[in-house]
C-alpha cells in the first residue's frame, strides 16, 4: 500500500485535482457550486501544473455550458483527453452534447455539483433534480458521498470510462460536498499513474477523427438502421457494472480504500433499509449505526453506480430478511409516480419477484420519499422517522421528509431533538461572521491547522445568506477522533464554542441556540469586560445564566486598529478561537497560525505578515473572561416590522427574514412562484456606520445624490407646504427653487437611516460646497446611530407625503426625474454598486408600465432573492412585474412579453371596433387615437380604460367580457430585458442578436461590469484586454466585443453606451429614448464592481475616467433620425483626453498584470491605446456621415471592419 | 586637463553631475543614457512609504481577503503566483541598474514615519545600493507639533535607519526648517553622511470649477537654486559632511555657482525631464570649459571657495545683502511707482 499524507480541501478541490491530473483539455464555464472546479483547473493550468503524462491541460472557458459540451465533444473526437465541470442548467444545456458523445462512445467524466433546477424559483443549493435529468442521456452515473470519495471516485470514474468507452457523469451534493472542507486521504499521482492504462488512452486516440485515417461519423441515418444501430452499444453497457467494479477493487489494493457499486452498512440481518444516494447516505449510515447499537436492525443501501443500473448487484447487496425498504429521492418529478431511484428499485425488486428463483420469500414493501431539496437539512431525527415509518402496517408512499406538508400531507413528523451518539467525542462549533470580516477564510484556516497538527477528522460547512452586502456566514466546523459522517449542520445544543464576530447579530440572531452546556462563547463587542454584560440582550443572558456559558470577550476592531490591521479581525478571532476553545495546546495553534500567515502573505506582503504576528500577541493580552452578571437586563433584541406590512409578509417574509423560513409549510407558499412587491423596505438592515446629512441651506436642488444612490436610500419628493403640518421637528424641506411648480411647494430631500449602506456616492457627488468652507457639501456623512431614531420618523414621514403627479414632472432633466418614486430600492447589491443605479432609474421613469425580464445573475439576485425584492409599488399598486426565466434565454423571454402584449392589445383594439356600438363613441375613439408618447398621455389613457372597463362591466356578453380581461393592454407598457454583460455578450448573445433584429419594441439594458460577477469575476467576452480575472489570470489578450457596434449594424435599433458618472444627464436621455424608440433598444451600461479591485467610493471617479480615456466612449444611435436626413449617431464624449495608461492603472484588475508581466501590461496597454483611439475616431466618422449617402456609409464601415480586424489577439508571450 | 572627481559620501564620482531621484531611473535605458551623458553616479527615484501601505491595502483587499461571503463567489480575483511586490521590483531594478552602470547608484527612501517601511533599507544595501538617500517629505500641519518636534520626526527617522544599515545615508531637507545650520547638525550627528538641500514641495493647486484641491507638477527653474546657493554656502565648512545641492539646476552656471558655494555634487532633474539625459553632457562640457578658460585644477579646488566663510564679502549671504538688494531695485520701464 502507498505512503500517502492527508489533505484538508473541499469536494471541488478534490474532483478537480483528478481531472486536472488526467486531463487534457478543460472546457469550462462559471455556474454555482461548480465554478470553483474550473478555477482551480485555470489556476493550476496558469501555474504550469503539469497531468500525469506532462503536459499542461489547456484550460478553455467557453460562452455557455453547451458551448463547453460542445468544445468538450469536438476535443474528444480529435483525441484529446476532455473533461468539463457544471451543475444544474448548465448541466440540462449540455444534454444534447451528452447524447452525442454518449452515442460514439467516447470517454470522458464530467464532474457535477449537483444542483437544484430554477423551476418556481431559482436555487443555487444542492440536490439530484440536474443529475437526474440526464439519467437517460447514455452516461455512466457515479455518485460520490464527502470530500474523500470525491477524489477517489473521480479517479474510479476516469479509470472506468477510458477502459469502458462509455462517459460518466460523476457528481456530488452541490455546496454540502463540494464545499465541504475535509479533511482527507490524498490520492497520489502514483496511484492516478497505477489507475490508469495508457494502452486505452492510445486506443481513444487512434479512434479520434484524424486525416491521416478519416472516418465518417455521426452521419444521418434512416428509418432502415437507425434502430439497429442504437442497439449495438447494449454490450458496452452490460459489461459496464463489473468495470466499473473493476476499478474499485484496483483502486482498494493501491489504497485501502475499497468501494462498492452498491454499498450495504448496517445489520447483516435487518429488516428496514433506506436506499439513497448523496451525502445523506452518510447521515443515514451514521443514524443506523446508533439504531443497531440499540438493536434496531436497520441498514442503508449507497448506491454508487446509478447508471448504469444494476438490479441484480442492487438485490445481491440487500440482506434477504428485508421486509420494507424507503427509497430516498433528492429530487422531484411533479406528476411522476414516484421519483427515479425509487421506480429503478421498484422494477429491480418487481423483476426479481416475477423471477423463478427470486432472491426474496416476500417481495418486500418498498415507499419513496423526497428529501433535501436544495440542500435542505437531512438530519438524524429526519432519517429515524423514515425507518419508524418503516415500522407501519401501512407505511405512506410517496412521502417528503424535512419540510411540513400541510397541503397535499405527504410529509414524516420527526423529532428535531434526536442525536445519535456520533458526537459524543466531536467538538463542534460554531461561528457568525460578516461576510467581509474573513470568518470563513479564518475557519477554513483553522480547519486547515488542525487536520494537519493532529490526528483529529476535521469538517468545516459554511451557511451564506443571499445578500451581497452585510451578509452574514455561519461557519460550522467539527473535530473528533473518528470519521464524521454528518452531512448536516450543527444542532441547537451542541457546539462546545459559539463565536459571535459581530455585536450587532446579537440582536438580529438566537447565537447561542446552538450552545451546549458548559459551552464557550466568544464575543466581538468594543465594549470593555467591565460593561459587556449590560450590552447583552436580555434573551442572551439568559442563556448565558441557564446554560452556564463561559463569557470571553475582546475588542477585535480596536486590537486590529492599534495593530495596524485596519477592519481585518479574521486573524485575531482566530487567534481567540484556539487560546479558549482548548482543542489544540494554546502555544502550538498560535505557532500554526503565525505559520500559516507566513505562508498565505509570505514574499507578498512582508508588512502585513508583521502587522498580523503583532494582531496575534496583542490578541492574547485583550482576551478577557467575563463573569456572567447578577441581573438579567432587559434589552430586547431589535424586532421591528411594520405593521402596515400585509399578512403574507408577516407570516412568510417576516419568518424567513428571522432564519425560521425552515418551518413555514407548504400551504404557506405560493404555488407558483409570485412574491409581493416591497419587501425589502421591512428588513432595515441598519449597514451603514455613517448617513448623509442634508444642508438644505446650501443645496440647490440639483437631483444627484437621489440619481447615484445604489440602494435609492436618498430620495427627493415634491409635495404642498401644507402637508407639512404633522411633520416630525426636525424634519427638513425647503421651497422648491426648479420653475414650473405650482406656488406653495417645498421639495425635501431625505434619507432612509436604516436602509443606507454609507457608500458615500451622494456626498461625492454632490456639486455644491459650502461658500465658507469648501470641505463641507449639501450633503455629509455624519455618525449612523445618533441619527438612526430622528431619521427613522423623519423618513416614515416623508413616506406618508403625497408622490407629486408624474405627468407634471420634466423628467428629462435629473432634477425632475429624481422626483419620481423609485420602483426599486433598498436592495442586497454591495456597498457601492454600480448597477443598481441605472435599474433604479428605468424604475422611476418606466416602472409604473414596466415588464422585467432579467437574466440571471447580480441583477436577479439583488432583484429577487428571497425573502425580500427590491422591486416596489406606487401608492396605487401600480409597479415592475418581473420575472427572471434563466441565463441564457432573457432576450426570447423579453420579446416573449412584448409579443404578447403587441397580441392582447391588437385583440382588444379589435374587440374595441367590435363593441363600439355599444360604448361611448367619442371614449372608443379617444382610445384608439390616443397619444401616449408622455406622461400625460399616459395618464390620460388608464383614466379612459377605466371608463372602459366600468362600462364593460355593464354589457353582458362573451366579448365585453373577452374585452374586460385585455382592456389593460390598451394602457401602454415598456417591456424591460436587463442582465449582465455574461448574459449579453455571451451565453445570451444569439437570442440577443436574434431579438434585436426582430424589430420588436423591447428595451435591453445590460448591466455591464465586463465580468462574470455574480459567479465571482470569470472573464466574459466583455473584459477588457488586458484586465486580470478568473480564467484570464495572465491578462485578457483579446479586446471587449463591440456590441454597441454590432447592434448599430441593423440600422433599426436604437444603441446608447452610458456610464451615469460621466455624464448623468446623456443616460437619462438615452433610457427616454431608448423608451420611446418603437423598435428595439439597446443600453450597455458602465457598471463598475467590487471585481474591478476599486474602492467603490471611488465609483464616479472610475466612470470618469473610463469615459475620458476612450475606454468608454459614450454615444446614443437614434435610427429615427435616419429618414430625417439626420446622422443616427451622436457622440456624447470628447475624444480620450487622458492616457488609457492612468485609467488602467487605477483599477487592480489591471494594474496586477504590471506586478505579474510588466511588459506583457505595457504592450496590451500600448495596444489597447491605439485602439481606443481608432475607435473613437471611427465612431466620429460615423456620427458625421451623410446618412443619405448609403454608398459612403458603406465606404466607411467596410473601411472600419478592416482596420477593426487588424490588431488581431496576441498569443500569450508573444506581445 | 581639469579633474572633476569629486568625493561625495565617501565615494570618488568621476563628476559632480548626479541627476537626482526622478522617473529617468525607472528604465534602464535612461538610466543608461545618463551615465553615457557622464553622469558621476544616480539616484534612483524613490521607494515611497505610501505606495508600500497602498499596496498593503490593496492585496488585504483582493487576495488576503478571501472571503466575500457569498455563496456563489467567495473571492475575486486570482492570486498571481508571479505576483511582484512594489517592494521587489524595486530591489530588481535596483539590482538591474548596479549590474548595467558603471557609476555608483544611490537607492532612495521617502517618507515621513520610522515605521516598518524603514526596514525596507537592508534589503536596498543587499541589493547593491551604495549609498541612500532620506527623503521625508513632510508637510507639518498639526497646531500640536512644534518645530523641533518636527526636527525629532527627521531625526528618529533617520536613527532607525541608520543603525540597520551601514551604508552612508544622505539626508534631503526642507528649506522649511527655522534653523537650518542647527538642524543640519543635528543630522549629521545622528548618523547622517550627508545632507541635499533642499527638498521642491510640489504645491496643490485649487481648480476653480470643482472647488477641489489638485496636485500640480511644476518643474523647476534656475531661480530655484539661488536660495539653496544660499545655504549650501552657509553651511558649507561648518559641518561634516557631503553636501549636495537639489532644485534649480538647470545649466553649468548653476552647477558651478553651486560648487563655488561648497556643494559636493550637483543635483538635477527637471532640466534632465525636459531636455533629455543628453542635456548632462552639454551641461558637463561647458563645467569643464568653463573651468578651463578659467583655469581652474580640480573641482575641489574650485569647491566652497565663494561659500561664506570664504568670500570675500561673508555677509552677501546673510541680512545685509537683503538690504541691498532692496534698495537696488528700479521700476521697469513705464511702470509708475
Amino acid at each position: 500500500m502507498e505512503k500517502t499524507g492527508t489533505l484538508t480541501i473541499d469536494g471541488n478541490q478534490a474532483a478537480a485535482t483528478i481531472a486536472h491530473l488526467t486531463n487534457e483539455v478543460i472546457a469550462i464555464y462559471p455556474i454555482t457550486p461548480s465554478s470553483n472546479m474550473g478555477e482551480f483547473a485555470d489556476e493550476w493550468s496558469a501555474a504550469g501544473k503539469t497531468n500525469l503524462w506532462g503536459a499542461i491541460p489547456r484550460v478553455v472557458e467557453m460562452q455557455s455550458e453547451a458551448g463547453a459540451a460542445g468544445a468538450i465533444h469536438g476535443a474528444l473526437q480529435a483525441g484529446a483527453l476532455s473533461t468539463t465541470f457544471t451543475a444544474s442548467q448548465g448541466l440540462l444545456l449540455m444534454i444534447p452534447s451528452m447524447y452525442k458523445i454518449a452515442g460514439e462512445l467516447t470517454p470522458t467524466v464530467f464532474h457535477i455539483a449537483a444542483r437544484s433546477l430554477a423551476c418556481q424559483g431559482l436555487s443555487i443549493f444542492g440536490d439530484h433534480s440536474d443529475v437526474m435529468a440526464t439519467r437517460q442521456t447514455g452516461y455512466g452515473m457515479l455518485s460520490s458521498n464527502c470530500p474523500q470519495e470525491v477524489m477517489d471516485l473521480a479517479l474510479i470514474a476516469q479509470s472506468a470510462t477510458l477502459q469502458s468507452r462509455v462517459p460518466f457523469l460523476h457528481f456530488f451534493d452541490g455546496f454540502r460536498t463540494s464545499h465541504e472542507v475535509a479533511k482527507l486521504v490524498e490520492v497520489t499521482r502514483e496511484v492516478v499513474r497505477e489507475m490508469i492504462d495508457d494502452t486505452w488512452v492510445e486506443a481513444h486516440r487512434q479512434r479520434a477523427l484524424s486525416p491521416a485515417h478519416p472516418v465518417l461519423r455521426g452521419s444521418s441515418q434512416n428509418p432502415d438502421v437507425y434502430f439497429q444501430a442504437r442497439e449495438t452499444v447494449n454490450p458496452y453497457y452490460s459489461q459496464l457494472p463489473a468495470l466499473v467494479q473493476g476499478a474499485m477493487d484496483r483502486f482498494a489494493q493501491l489504497t485501502g480504500r475499497q468501494y462498492q457499486l452498491f454499498e450495504y452498512e448496517g445489520a447483516a440481518d435487518a429488516q428496514r433499509v433506506i436506499i439513497l444516494m448523496g451525502s445523506g447516505a452518510e447521515a443515514v449510515h451514521e443514524t443506523a449505526a446508533y439504531l443497531n447499537a440499540m438493536e434496531e436492525g436497520v441498514g442503508v443501501l449507497k448506491v454508487r453506480l446509478y447508471r448504469p443500473f444494476a438490479p441484480e448487484l442492487m438485490l445481491a447487496a440487500l440482506p434477504t430478511t428485508v421486509r420494507a425498504i424507503a427509497v430516498l429521492d433528492r429530487t422531484k418529478e411533479p406528476g411522476s409516480d414516484g421519483e427515479p431511484l425509487y421506480k429503478d428499485v421498484v422494477t429491480a425488486l418487481a423483476q426479481d419477484a416475477m423471477s423463478d428463483d427470486s432472491r426474496f420469500a416476500v417481495m418486500p414493501r418498498v415507499i419513496g420519499g423526497r428529501y433535501g431539496l436544495s440542500s435542505k437539512e437531512f438530519t438524524p431525527g429526519m432519517i429515524v422517522a423514515v425507518y419508524r415509518e418503516l415500522q407501519q402496517a401501512q407505511p405512506k408512499n410517496h412521502f417528503t421528509i424535512g419540510i411540513q406538508d400541510d397541503l397535499s400531507h405527504t410529509s414524516l413528523d420527526w423529532d428535531e431533538d434526536l442525536r445519535t451518539s456520533a458526537h459524543d467525542e466531536t467538538f463542534q462549533a460554531v461561528f457568525y461572521g460578516l461576510g467581509s470580516d474573513g470568518t470563513v477564510s479564518a475557519n477554513k484556516n483553522s480547519i486547515k491547522i488542525i487536520g494537519e497538527s493532529t490526528d483529529l477528522y476535521a469538517q468545516g460547512y459554511f451557511v451564506y445568506d443571499s445578500k451581497k452586502s452585510g451578509a452574514v456566514t455561519i461557519s460550522h466546523l467539527r473535530f473528533g477522533p473518528n470519521r464524521i459522517r454528518s452531512s448536516y449542520l450543527i444542532g441547537n445544543g451542541d457546539a462546545s464554542f459559539v463565536a459571535c464576530h459581530q455585536p450587532t447579530f446579537l440582536e438580529k440572531y438566537d447565537v447561542l441556540a446552538y450552545a451546549r452546556k458548559g459551552a464557550v462563547f466568544l464575543l466581538n463587542s468594543p465594549t470593555g469586560p467591565e460593561m459587556v454584560w449590560d450590552t447583552l440582550p436580555a434573551t442572551i443572558q439568559q442563556e448565558i445564566k441557564d446554560k452556564d456559558i463561559k463569557l470571553y470577550c475582546i475588542d477585535a476592531y480596536g486590537v486590529a486598529q492599534r495593530s495596524g490591521m485596519g477592519k481585518r479581525i479574521n486573524t485575531i478571532m482566530q487567534t481567540c478561537f484556539f487560546a479558549i476553545s482548548g482543542i489544540l495546546p494554546p502555544e502550538q495553534a498560535i505557532a500554526s497560525i503565525k505559520d500559516a500567515v507566513q505562508k498565505t502573505y509570505g514574499r507578498k506582503g512582508r508588512r502585513i505578515t508583521e502587522l498580523n504576528f503583532k494582531a496575534i500577541d496583542e490578541t492574547l493580552a485583550c482576551l478577557h473572561q467575563v463573569a456572567a452578571g447578577a441581573a438579567v437586563g432587559t434589552l430586547q433584541s431589535a424586532a421591528r416590522l411594520t405593521d402596515r406590512a400585509s399578512a403574507f409578509v408577516q407570516q412568510v417574509t417576516a419568518e424567513i427574514i428571522a432564519g425560521r423560513g425552515d418551518m413555514i409549510p407548504v400551504s404557506q407558499m405560493p404555488d407558483d412562484g409570485s412574491f409581493p412587491l416591497g419587501t425589502a423596505a421591512y428588513e432595515k438592515r441598519n449597514l451603514a456606520l455613517e448617513i448623509p446629512v442634508w444642508d438644505s441651506d446650501i443645496c440647490t436642488q440639483c437631483g444627484k445624490c437621489p440619481f447615484v444612490c445604489p440602494h435609492s436610500a436618498i430620495r427627493s419628493k415634491v409635495f404642498h407646504e401644507s402637508q407639512l403640518k404633522n411633520a416630525p421637528a426636525n424634519f427638513k424641506s425647503v421651497p422648491v427653487k426648479a420653475k414650473g411648480y405650482p406656488e406653495g411647494h417645498h421639495i425635501s430631500y431625505q434619507v432612509a437611516p436604516e436602509d443606507c449602506t454609507g457608500c458615500t456616492l451622494c456626498v461625492d457627488i454632490c456639486p455644491i460646497r459650502d461658500k465658507s468652507n469648501s470641505s463641507r457639501k449639501a450633503l455629509n456623512m455624519a455618525p449612523q446611530p445618533e441619527l438612526r431614531a430622528q431619521e427613522r420618523d423623519n423618513w416614515d414621514f416623508f413616506l406618508t407625503l403625497p408622490e407629486f403627479d408624474r405627468s407634471q414632472l420634466k423628467t428629462n432633466t435629473i432634477a425632475g426625474a429624481m422626483n419620481l418614486q423609485p420602483l426599486f430600492e433598498f436592495s442586497g447589491a454591495c456597498v457601492g454598486c454600480g448597477e443598481t443605479p441605472y435599474v433604479k432609474l428605468a424604475s422611476q421613469l418606466f416602472g409604473d408600465r414596466m415588464l422585467v425580464a432579467n437574466a440571471t445573475g447580480c441583477s436577479s439576485i439583488y432583484g429577487g432573492n428571497l425573502p425580500t425584492t427590491p422591486w416596489t409599488t406606487t401608492p396605487d399598486g401600480r409597479g415592475p412585474a418581473w420575472c427572471n426565466s434563466l441565463f441564457e434565454d432573457n432576450a426570447e423571454f423579453g420579446m416573449g412579453m412584448r409579443l404578447a402584449v403587441d397580441k392582447q392589445r391588437e385583440m382588444a383594439r379589435e374587440l374595441l371596433v367590435e363593441l363600439a356600438a355599444q360604448l361611448d363613441a367619442g371614449l372608443v375613439q379617444a382610445i384608439l387615437e390616443a397619444d401616449e408618447r408622455d406622461e400625460a398621455g399616459i395618464y390620460e389613457q388608464r383614466e379612459r380604460v377605466k371608463q372602459l372597463d366600468m362600462a364593460l362591466d355593464g354589457i353582458d356578453s362573451t366579448q365585453a367580457r373577452n374585452l374586460r380581461s385585455l382592456s389593460e393592454n390598451l394602457c401602454r407598457k415598456s417591456v424591460w430585458i436587463v442582465g449582465g454583460d455574461g448574459w449579453a455578450y455571451d451565453i445570451g448573445y444569439g437570442g440577443v442578436d436574434h431579438v434585436l433584429a426582430s424589430g420588436e419594441d423591447v428595451n435591453l439594458l445590460v448591466l455591464d461590469t465586463e465580468v462574470y460577477s455574480n459567479t465571482g469575476g470569470q472573464t466574459s467576452k466583455a473584459t477588457p484586454r488586458g484586465a486580470v480575472a478568473k480564467f484570464s489570470s495572465g491578462g485578457k489578450r483579446t479586446g471587449k466585443k463591440d456590441l454597441a457596434l454590432l447592434a448599430m449594424d441593423y440600422e433599426n435599433v436604437y444603441v446608447a453606451r452610458v456610464a451615469y458618472g460621466g455624464k448623468d444627464t446623456q443616460t437619462l436621455n438615452a433610457f427616454l429614448e431608448a423608451e420611446a424608440h418603437p423598435g428595439p433598444s439597446l443600453i450597455i451600461a458602465f457598471s463598475p464592481c467590487i471585481a474591478h479591485g476599486v474602492d467603490m467610493s471611488r465609483n464616479h471617479h472610475q466612470q470618469d475616467m473610463a469615459v475620458n480615456s476612450g475606454h468608454w466612449p459614450l454615444f446614443r444611435f437614434n435610427p429615427e433620425n435616419i429618414p430625417l436626413g439626420k446622422p443616427p449617431l451622436k457622440l456624447d464624449s470628447k475624444p480620450p483626453s487622458i492616457p488609457y495608461r492612468d485609467y488602467v492603472q487605477s483599477e487592480t484588475r489591471f494594474n496586477m498584470l504590471w506586478h505579474t508581466q510588466p511588459d506583457v501590461a505595457e504592450a496590451l496597454v500600448a495596444q489597447e491605446q491605439k485602439f481606443v483611439s481608432h475607435r473613437y475616431n471611427f465612431y466620429k466618422q460615423l456620427s458625421q456621415l451623410d446618412w443619405s449617402d448609403s454608398e459612403e456609409v458603406a465606404q466607411v464601415k467596410a473601411a472600419a471592419k478592416v482596420s477593426a480586424a487588424t490588431p488581431a489577439a496576441t498569443p500569450e508571450g508573444e506581445v | 586637463m581639469v579633474d572633476l572627481s569629486t568625493r561625495y559620501l565617501g565615494l570618488t564620482l568621476k563628476n559632480p553631475l548626479v541627476p537626482s531621484s526622478s522617473p529617468l531611473s525607472k528604465h534602464l535605458d535612461s538610466a543608461r543614457r545618463l551615465e553615457d551623458a557622464g553622469a558621476g553616479a544616480l539616484v534612483m527615484h524613490s521607494l515611497f512609504e505610501e505606495k508600500i501601505e497602498e499596496e498593503d491595502a490593496t492585496l488585504a483587499r483582493f487576495f488576503h481577503q478571501q472571503s466575500l461571503g457569498h455563496a456563489e463567489a467567495d473571492s475575486f480575483h486570482p492570486i498571481p503566483e508571479g505576483y511582484m511586490s512594489y517592494e521587489e521590483k524595486y530591489l530588481e531594478h535596483l539590482t538591474a541598474l548596479k549590474n548595467s552602470l558603471e557609476i555608483p547608484v544611490i537607492a532612495s527612501l521617502n517618507g515621513t514615519t520610522p515605521g516598518g517601511w524603514v526596514s525596507y533599507a537592508t534589503a536596498l544595501q543587499e541589493a547593491g545600493a551604495d549609498a541612500l538617500e532620506l527623503n521625508v517629505y513632510y508637510i507639518p500641519a498639526s497646531c500640536k507639533e512644534s518645530g523641533s518636534e518636527v526636527e525629532d520626526r527627521y531625526v528618529e527617522i533617520l536613527q532607525s535607519l541608520h543603525s540597520q544599515i551601514s551604508i552612508p545615508v544622505t539626508m534631503k531637507l526642507s528649506s522649511q526648517f527655522s534653523s537650518v545650520v542647527h538642524v543640519a547638525q543635528r543630522f549629521q550627528q545622528a548618523g547622517a553622511s550627508g545632507l541635499a538641500l533642499f527638498n521642491r514641495f510640489y504645491q496643490p493647486d485649487i481648480d476653480l470649477e470643482t472647488l477641489e484641491v489638485v496636485p500640480k507638477l511644476e518643474l523647476s527653474t534656475s531661480e530655484e537654486s539661488l536660495m539653496r546657493i544660499r545655504w549650501i554656502a552657509i553651511l558649507h565648512g561648518r559641518i561634516d559632511c557631503s553636501l549636495a545641492i537639489t532644485g534649480g539646476i538647470h545649466n553649468a552656471r548653476d552647477v558651478l555657482k553651486a560648487l563655488l558655494a561648497g556643494a559636493d555634487v550637483t543635483h538635477m532633474c527637471s532640466a534632465l525631464l525636459r531636455r533629455g539625459p543628453g542635456h548632462l553632457a552639454m551641461v558637463l562640457r561647458a563645467v569643464q570649459e568653463w573651468m578651463e578658460e578659467h583655469e581652474y585644477e580640480s573641482v575641489e579646488q574650485l569647491k566652497g571657495s565663494i561659500s561664506q566663510r570664504n568670500a570675500t564679502d561673508s555677509a552677501a549671504f546673510l541680512r545685509s545683502n537683503y538690504m541691498r538688494v532692496l534698495d537696488s531695485y528700479q521700476p521697469p520701464s513705464g511702470v509708475l511707482w
